[in-house]
């Protein structure tokens, strides 16, 4: 089983929904964060006073995987999110130990 | 028989009882004739007006500038003004602005509003009743206290920032508004102040100012982002200030009539100039017409209308607005970084300045037509003087007063939070609650 992470723009994230529907991925997990890579940011000025805001805004798309489908995944998510200027995203893939369906308590392959 | 007579006799004998009863009763006695049933109709909802101006107008328009961590604290700020000199201006306040016409101080007459029955009138508001002008004013006086917080904004104490509600509103605000409009020196001095380019709004920045300098600036200032929380807030405050600023210039009239209307088409067209300079402005200069820029411009203009609305013609206002927009701009992103300041909200850039700016040009543009007096284009170049000597005023005792007031409470209770609630946000130390 593993994880895969994917840290993309914000207006990107239908486009993945809706690739990662495609390739069987049922469920995921979304947060809005802050980040930066090579992408700068930008300079707000408010009545004067300046300040450089250096965060952008992303989204952070956690799914749980089969081995056997990660490639599948990775693919499609990069397809979706690629615009192919700067600060398009990273997607990450970890190892996970273990898994668990709350609801009904099936683990491990059962549960994603 | 002798029944039926007792029983008609007893009838005869209640009718003329009840007869004697109505010739004497208050209900039966003469109504005040100078009440005007429009007049009173149109002030009451200037009252509201004004109301709404600081409850939610202000605490919005603040609110919205401050960092998230801050933004109950600063509307507590507002709230704690209103509840507090609302009941400060009808136990004394009111009394010692408008009570008699004393050059320097009103009397104690209606401590506690003794004497202001039902029919009562104040002789500054004849056609309304007295209670009606007490609460009016009452709501300028309370909108006064919740400007000047505006400059201290992330870092006052609230239980400091009480104390200084209290005092300032009877030290400061009170003799002012009695100098200008309850028939002091400076309205002898022949001042013209419509809605309160000196009592409300030069007197707030001043305060502030002074305020700013003695606590000190924010932590991180100049190196952290101080950026504001949510504008769309501040341009919620905005609206509510811009529609209530017609009951605050319009009900200057005191009552339902043409000056009213003047008063009102003035005070817009200088609102929409003010947002157009600054909007301008900042185009040609940064590249981009920012909304703080427009919100800011727009109540530099009301704030600069102010004083003029009363006494000059509409097409002034226009000039007005442009002068306060441009000034105010002007006060707010170069002279508060040349003298560096944290005037964290520009009370005094926007208010002070506007204030002052609109006191000087009423002086220059009054129109007998409109107010009864005349100004510097009209032949009468004393007036602007006569406008400098209640700006100079105001502006001494405004700042005297301010320090002395902050220096006494800073001797019993702290002025600043300290270090550590500075850093977690006010919402949290202050009050025990946070914006989800």
């Amino acid at each position: 089983m593993k994880l895969v992470i994917a840290v993309i723009k914000p207006f990107k994230l239908e486009e993945v929904r809706d690739a990662l529907t495609a390739v069987g991925v049922h469920g995921m997990t979304v947060t809005e964060v802050k980040g930066y890579g090579r992408q700068k940011g930008h300079m707000e000025i408010y009545r004067g006073s300046e300040y450089a805001v250096n965060f952008l805004p992303k989204v952070r798309i956690e799914i749980a995987v089969s081995s056997e489908m990660v490639d599948r995944v990775v693919e499609a998510i990069s397809v979706a999110a690629k615009t192919g200027q700067i600060g398009d995203g990273k997607i990450f893939v970890a190892p996970i130990e273990a898994a668990m369906r709350i609801r009904t308590g099936e683990v491990d392959a059962d549960a994603l | 028989m002798r029944v039926a007579s007792i029983a008609r006799a007893g009838r005869v004998t209640g009718a003329i009882v009840a007869i004697a009863v109505l010739a004497v009763s208050p209900a039966a006695a003469q109504p005040a004739t100078s009440i005007d049933r429009a007049d009173t109709a149109w002030m009451i909802v200037a009252t509201a007006l004004v109301l709404m101006m600081t409850l939610p107008g202000l605490a919005l328009f603040y609110a919205g500038m401050v960092r998230k961590k801050n933004v109950l604290a600063t509307m507590a700020q507002s709230l704690a003004a209103t509840a507090l000199c609302s009941i400060l201006w009808a136990a004394v306040g009111y009394s010692l602005a408008f009570a008699g016409d004393a050059p320097f101080l009103g009397t104690l007459d209606r401590l506690l509003l003794s004497g202001m029955g039902l029919d009562a009138v104040s002789p500054w508001a004849k056609t309304i009743p007295e209670a009606l002008f007490m609460i009016y004013q009452m709501t300028f006086a309370v909108i006064t206290v919740a400007l000047v917080s505006g400059s201290v904004a992330d870092r006052m104490r609230f239980s400091a920032f009480l104390w200084f509600a209290a005092l300032w509103l009877i030290v400061v605000y009170v003799p002012i508004s009695h100098w200008v409009w309850g028939g002091g020196f400076l309205a002898a001095a022949g001042l013209i102040d419509f809605a309160g380019g000196t009592v409300v709004h030069l007197n707030a920045g001043v305060a502030g100012l002074v305020g700013a300098l003695v606590l000190g600036a924010r932590r991180g200032y100049g190196s952290e982002n101080l950026a504001p929380y949510d504008l769309s807030l501040a341009v919620i405050g905005t609206g509510l200030l811009w529609v209530g600023w017609f009951g605050f210039n319009g009900g200057s009239a005191l009552g339902a009539n043409p000056r009213a209307v003047f008063a009102i088409l003035t005070t817009h067209l200088a609102a929409c100039t003010g947002a157009l300079t600054w909007m301008a402005l900042e185009w040609m200069r940064l590249g981009k017409p920012s909304v703080l820029g427009m919100i800011s411009g727009a109540v530099a203009g009301l704030g600069a209308i102010t004083p003029a609305s009363g006494f000059v013609l509409p097409w002034h206002g226009v000039i007005i607005g442009l002068a306060a927009g441009a000034v105010c701009y002007w006060s707010c992103t170069r002279l508060k970084f040349i003298f560096g300041y944290d005037d964290s909200l520009d009370v005094f850039g926007v208010h002070g300045v506007g204030g002052a700016t609109g006191m000087l040009l009423a002086g220059v543009f009054a129109t007998r037509a409109i107010g009864n007096v005349s100004g510097l284009l009209e032949g009468h170049p004393n007036q602007v003087l006569i406008q400098l000597y209640g700006i100079g005023v105001t502006l001494v005792w405004s700042a005297f007063g301010t320090v002395v007031l902050l220096k006494l409470i800073s001797a019993f209770v702290p002025l600043r939070v300290d270090k550590q609630s500075e850093i977690e946000g006010l919402d949290v130390a202050q009050h025990g609650e946070s914006l989800q």
